[in-house]
């Protein structure tokens, strides 16, 4: 049972990482090697809001989340657009899009040494135990559960039951057709992409309660997630989740019943299996 | 390079200054007059930026700044403003490497500072040696220190070795046990990196030969999110003490992990960090009482006198270990220079060798296998000053206590 819970409410975070990549890669086509830096930044204005103003994070995320908004949409109609418009093929858009993406990461990483320093970001906030079952937890990883679960119900009724998502879903299976039947898909991707980043940008800001931030530590998030969209599927909210959830209960199990050091073997081992039987992932459907 | 337009500014001036008083002997040694340049390479990013910006930059910074308040180092020729050159490793050896080449052959470094980090230190002792800069290591802690000192004659250690924080540790255990104060059952875990791998290994045996029973023993990875698993198998296995050889993200989360399963144990240790400021302003009263590598003695005027300069001029606390060595490092480099009385570098590391230094720590010197013999190993939290409880010669160590429970 510990085991169970302690899995999910880390599989809650990894939810919490991947789900803005999912959005932004699947619909919008970019695969954003700056999402971890855009999770930090997010964790970084939740840490200021709440040293300055005392205000509790989650409280801070009704800015941090049109803010991260706002600035993901200018990243998409500013740097990303013109990749768009010149590439020929889907292939092209990633390469110019991971290149692109990868040079911000070091922006991003610059500007947030610049204005934060690059000392450790730590604050307490909920850190007091719930008792479920028996066992203790975090309250701030309850609520950060519960939060993404939220975010996860909101995106994936949105995306299967209103138009505007709908149409997110046809540009995701074919940007081409999408055009046809009359979506506004240039419109849209620069939706999606900025929904996606702020997403990552609430993620970040609910997991500065409880994991200790560096300016540079966005990598380590990035990675995380781009196993993560892969593994579940790309286009596919219900994917990202399911190998959110399959990948912290991995991790908890082989960390409490074999050794703790063995999680990232853990990981990659999933990963690997996934790509060589079943490389659309989880959830994704081939591509043509 | 905003810092270090602004010393060449200062520099301008004060020649200029100079220039109009002395114009004649200016010319005559325009070689000793001009500026002293210092390189420096360090993590500004990746995973010891944090470490880094904590421990090495800020001392450096405060450093220079007050050499040059003082008029610059004092040389036979007169004194000599210094000129800082700084470059970001990005915590990669390959880059600390370039770094002290570009150092050395392009901006024609006068001395250049030990890089932060055990690895990073070690990886570029060959190009030190090679270039025949001295490198004054601090924050390198291993026991291979007579073999590199002989390898490479030029590096000098202060901040000690894998066995004696170790043992420190031990003892202090030990300590309580004998003394009836706790049991012998004790968690171990390590982070799965080159600076805790070497220390689980060093510890395993010492911690046997001091009698007591290791009931837990796991590593877990570098950067691990959630270190639930790990606190949790150690309060399984019923310790009466907690030893975490940890890095600076892993040592918050184990404490935060800790106050969550209500780890109850009377002896809480962690390795990196647990000095840093941020951990206590982050925890509060609730970590009253946790061990911790390093310590200082807080209550020395010269370490006060020191913390107060650290605040005013880089705007931060020092933490209590690598902090005071590391601005120690500097005033040994800034007396060996000076006695010298000119940037010769053979002569510089000769001088190291010889003699006795007086800094903030007080009285280093370093021995036949340049390691400086006498350093703090392990200090406690107490009451929100972080008191040095442990050490190889240090003075003013306190009382170890017990931890009262996590509230």
């Amino acid at each position: 049972m510990d085991i169970l819970i302690a899995g999910l409410l880390l599989g809650g975070t990894y939810a919490l990482i991947a789900m803005g990549l999912n959005l932004q890669y699947g619909v919008a086509r970019i695969m954003n090697l700056a999402n971890g830096e855009l999770l930090v930044a997010g964790g970084f204005a939740a840490f200021w809001i709440y040293t300055s103003g005392q205000v509790s994070p989650l409280a801070a995320i009704v800015l941090v989340a049109p803010a991260a908004f706002v600035l993901n949409w200018l990243i998409y109609r500013v740097m990303l657009r013109p990749l768009v418009n010149r590439a020929r093929s889907r292939g092209q858009l990633e390469v110019d899009s991971i290149l692109a993406t990868f040079g911000l990461s070091f922006i991003l990483v610059g500007v947030m040494l610049a204005i934060f320093g690059g000392d450790y970001f730590s604050y307490s906030y909920l850190a007091t135990p719930v008792t479920l079952f028996g066992s203790n937890f975090g309250l701030n990883r309850v609520v950060a559960f519960l939060m993404a679960s939220l975010i996860a119900l909101a995106l994936f009724l949105w995306l299967n039951l209103s138009r505007p998502g709908m149409a997110i879903r046809a540009v995701s299976v074919s940007p081409e057709s999408a055009q046809l039947v009359g979506i506004d898909v240039r419109r849209l991707s620069a939706l999606a992409f900025a929904l996606g980043g702020a997403v990552t940008a609430v993620g970040g800001a609910l997991i500065s309660t409880f994991l200790t931030l560096d300016a540079s530590i966005g990598i380590l998030f990035t990675m995380k997630a781009l196993i993560i969209v892969i593994m579940g599927g790309v286009g596919d909210i219900r994917g990202t989740i399911v190998a959110a959830l399959i990948l912290g209960l991995a991790e908890t199990l082989v960390a409490t019943v074999i050794d703790p050091g063995l999680t990232l073997a853990a990981a990659y081992l999933m990963f690997i299996l996934i790509l060589l039987f079943r490389p659309q992932g989880l959830f994704g459907r081939r591509t043509l | 390079m905003k810092r270090r337009d602004a010393l060449k500014l200062t520099t301008a001036t004060t020649l200029a200054a100079a220039g109009t008083l002395a114009a004649p002997a200016i010319l005559r040694s325009t070689r000793a007059a001009g500026p002293i340049r210092i390189g420096a390479v360090a993590p500004k990013t990746g995973p010891l930026a944090g470490g880094a910006t904590v421990s090495h930059w800020p001392n450096i910074y405060l450093w220079v700044e007050q050499v040059n308040a003082r008029g610059g180092l004092q040389l036979a020729d007169g004194p000599a403003m210094v000129e800082l050159i700084e470059y970001d490793d990005q915590t990669n050896p390959g880059e600390t490497i370039q770094a002290v080449q570009r150092l050395a052959n392009q901006d024609d470094a006068h001395f250049i500072l030990a890089p932060y980090g055990t690895g990073l230190n070690i990886a570029a002792a060959p190009i030190f040696d090679r270039l025949g800069y001295p490198q004054i290591a601090v924050t390198a802690i291993t026991d291979q220190i007579e073999e590199l000192a002989g390898n490479f004659p030029n590096m000098f250690f202060t901040l000690g070795s894998t066995t004696a924080f170790a043992s420190a540790v031990a003892e202090i255990v030990a300590g309580l046990r004998d003394s009836g104060q706790i049991g012998n059952r004790v968690a171990m875990v390590n982070v799965a990196d080159a600076f805790g791998i070497e220390l689980a290994a060093a510890g395993r045996p010492i911690f046997e030969a001091a009698g007591l029973e290791i009931v837990y023993d796991q590593s877990y990875p570098l950067g691990t999110q959630d270190l639930s698993p790990v606190v949790r198998g150690a309060k399984d296995s019923q310790p009466d003490a907690f030893v975490a050889w940890s890095y600076p993200p892993d040592t918050f989360g184990l404490a935060e992990q800790a106050m969550i399963e209500d780890l109850d144990v009377r002896a809480f240790y962690s390795a990196v960090a647990t000095c840093f400021p941020a951990y206590r302003d982050r925890f509060g009263a609730s970590i009253n009482n946790v061990l911790g590598a390093g310590g200082v003695n807080p209550t020395d005027p010269r370490f006060q006198e020191y913390a107060a300069a650290h605040q005013e001029v880089t705007g931060q606390e020092p933490d209590y270990w690598a902090s005071a060595t590391t601005y120690s490092s500097l005033q040994i480099l800034e007396q060996a220079i000076e006695a010298i009385g000119e940037p010769d570098r053979a002569g510089v590391s000769e001088y190291l060798k010889a003699n006795t230094f007086d800094t903030v720590l007080g009285d280093i010197a370093f021995n036949e296998h340049n390691n400086n013999e006498r350093y703090w190993t392990c200090g406690q939290w107490q009451d929100g000053v972080f008191h040095g409880v442990a050490s190889t010669g240090r003075e003013g160590a306190v009382d170890v206590r017990l931890k009262e429970g996590w509230a």
